[in-house]
């Protein structure tokens, strides 16, 4: 459960977001609106990177602000472009990054790793530069990294934008399978489909709060205005 | 160093990183330290002989070998065209000879050590400076330069074409300004991006996010991150090692 109190987020003299309150217990919850809505700053704010101007977002009861490092372990994020997230040079060193911030060394560590490789269907290229790799499997790899430290919930910030269809739906399935929580900003609606709940900012406000089928209809009406 | 690692399982990738480096020290020291000409070409002959086994020992292909001097070999040539223009070819000869043999010897410790693993080492070998640096930070600043050559390359290269398409020239000192100064522009978001990236991959737990970024984005005072006075057990458990 995420529970966002009251939050408002302002950069110098420009508002982000609004006041919002609302609290995230779905499944899976979609994240829509214009370019510059406020969806990516929501989304940062949701495992710590942004700290809110006003307000508080709590993940399972942890306060973004007070325990920053707790909330990161338990939301993962996924970035637009992956070439951003890798920091490794081999696929394999990528994968184990974020789980040696976790601690786990040795063979936990090496375990952790091909188990995550595996999940993503990455074994193969286990050993090759990150570099090399095309941008779906940049992104699968971007993912495993993610998931291999096990977080309860997933928020991930425009997964697809860089992608073509094969690999979109290739991480639309990989979604679906996932038994995490998971928060998806997205300007790809067939992304939406079998999602509990989509939220539609617009100017740094939630402007409809609904079932996928009718928060799209109001977000393209919306884009239609 | 960029992505250049070639899985095997030969002796040499087997060794240690702190072994190889400490070897390629001597060697480095080996090959520079006769002052007469039969001396150095005794320890090049020596030098190569190492090499060459080296090479065919980690089971690298020679093109591979040979791919890793080719981009050195210009200033080389320059090297080489200097000695022989003040008229001392001979010494300018054995420089370059120098100079191969040791970029082969450094490429085929690079070649077969893991990034991770050279920077496992530098940082624990920079252990004793620690009350004066970051072991941590150093060796993430290594990680990160080795990792982002070829992503600047690509915008690099995608700002060229963009240039090219709208009919900027590609060389010259003009093309040079309006390439870099675009480029530093991408790199330092790049780097508020990968800045974020690292923080929610658990870079640096218990520090707060980096000042600069949250400023320019807008984040909450910077030093607001508090220690983690509830900390959930599954979590904290997770973390040991």
């Amino acid at each position: 459960m995420i529970e966002i109190e009251a939050i408002r987020h302002r950069v110098e003299t420009n508002t982000i977001l609004h006041e919002l309150s609302l609290n995230l217990g779905e499944g899976r919850i979609g994240i829509i609106g214009a370019n510059g809505s406020g969806k990516s700053t929501f989304a940062r704010l949701l495992n710590g990177l942004i700290l809110p101007s006003a307000g508080r977002v709590r993940v399972h009861g942890h306060d973004t602000r007070a325990a920053g490092d707790v909330v990161r372990a338990l939301v993962g994020f996924v970035f637009q472009n992956p070439d951003h997230q890798i920091v490794y040079p081999i696929v394999e060193e990528d994968v184990g990054f974020g789980l040696r911030n976790a601690g786990l060394r040795g063979d936990a560590l090496s375990c952790a790793v091909t188990e995550a490789l595996e999940s993503f269907g990455l074994t193969e290229k286990r050993n090759q530069p990150a570099h090399l790799l095309s941008g779906g499997e940049k992104q699968l790899l971007a993912l495993a990294g993610i998931l291999a430290l096990a977080p309860r919930v997933v928020v991930l910030d425009e997964p697809t934008a860089l992608l073509d269809l094969r690999n979109r739906r290739k991480i639309a399935r990989i979604l679906a399978d996932l038994p995490q929580q998971v928060v998806l900003v997205t300007h790809d609606l067939d992304m939406l489909d079998g999602f509990d709940r989509v939220l539609v900012f617009d100017s740094g406000r939630i402007v409809a709060d609904d079932t996928p089928a009718r928060a799209i209809a109001h977000y393209i009406r919306l884009m239609e205005a | 160093m960029l992505g250049i690692y070639r899985h095997g399982t030969s002796p040499l990738h087997r060794a240690r990183p702190g072994v190889k480096l400490a070897g390629l020290a001597l060697m480095a020291i080996a090959l520079f330290l006769p002052a007469s000409p039969a001396g150095i070409v005794a320890v090049g002959l020596g030098a190569a002989f190492v090499t060459v086994a080296g090479y065919g020992i980690a089971g690298i292909p020679s093109r591979i070998a040979i791919a890793q001097i080719r981009p050195a070999l210009w200033i080389l040539g320059m090297i080489f065209l200097f000695h022989a223009i003040m008229g001392d070819a001979l010494t300018g000869a054995l420089i370059v000879a120098r100079f191969i043999l040791l970029i082969a010897l450094a490429a085929l410790v690079t070649l077969t050590t893991r990034v991770s693993d050279m920077i496992a080492t530098i940082e624990a070998g920079l252990q004793p400076l620690r009350r004066f640096v970051d072991p941590g930070r150093i060796a993430m600043c290594l990680v990160l330069t080795i990792r982002f050559v070829p992503v600047l390359a690509n915008e690099a290269h995608a700002l060229q074409e963009a240039q090219a398409a709208r009919g900027g020239k590609r060389t010259g000192p003009s093309a040079f300004i309006r390439l870099a100064v675009p480029l530093i522009l991408r790199g330092l978001r790049l780097s508020e991006t990968v800045a974020e990236a690292l923080h929610a991959r658990g870079f640096g737990r218990n520090e707060s996010f980096p000042e600069s970024a949250q400023t320019r984005r807008g984040h909450a005072k910077p030093g607001l991150a508090q220690p983690d006075s509830e900390i959930d057990p599954q979590t904290e458990a997770h973390r040991d090692p």
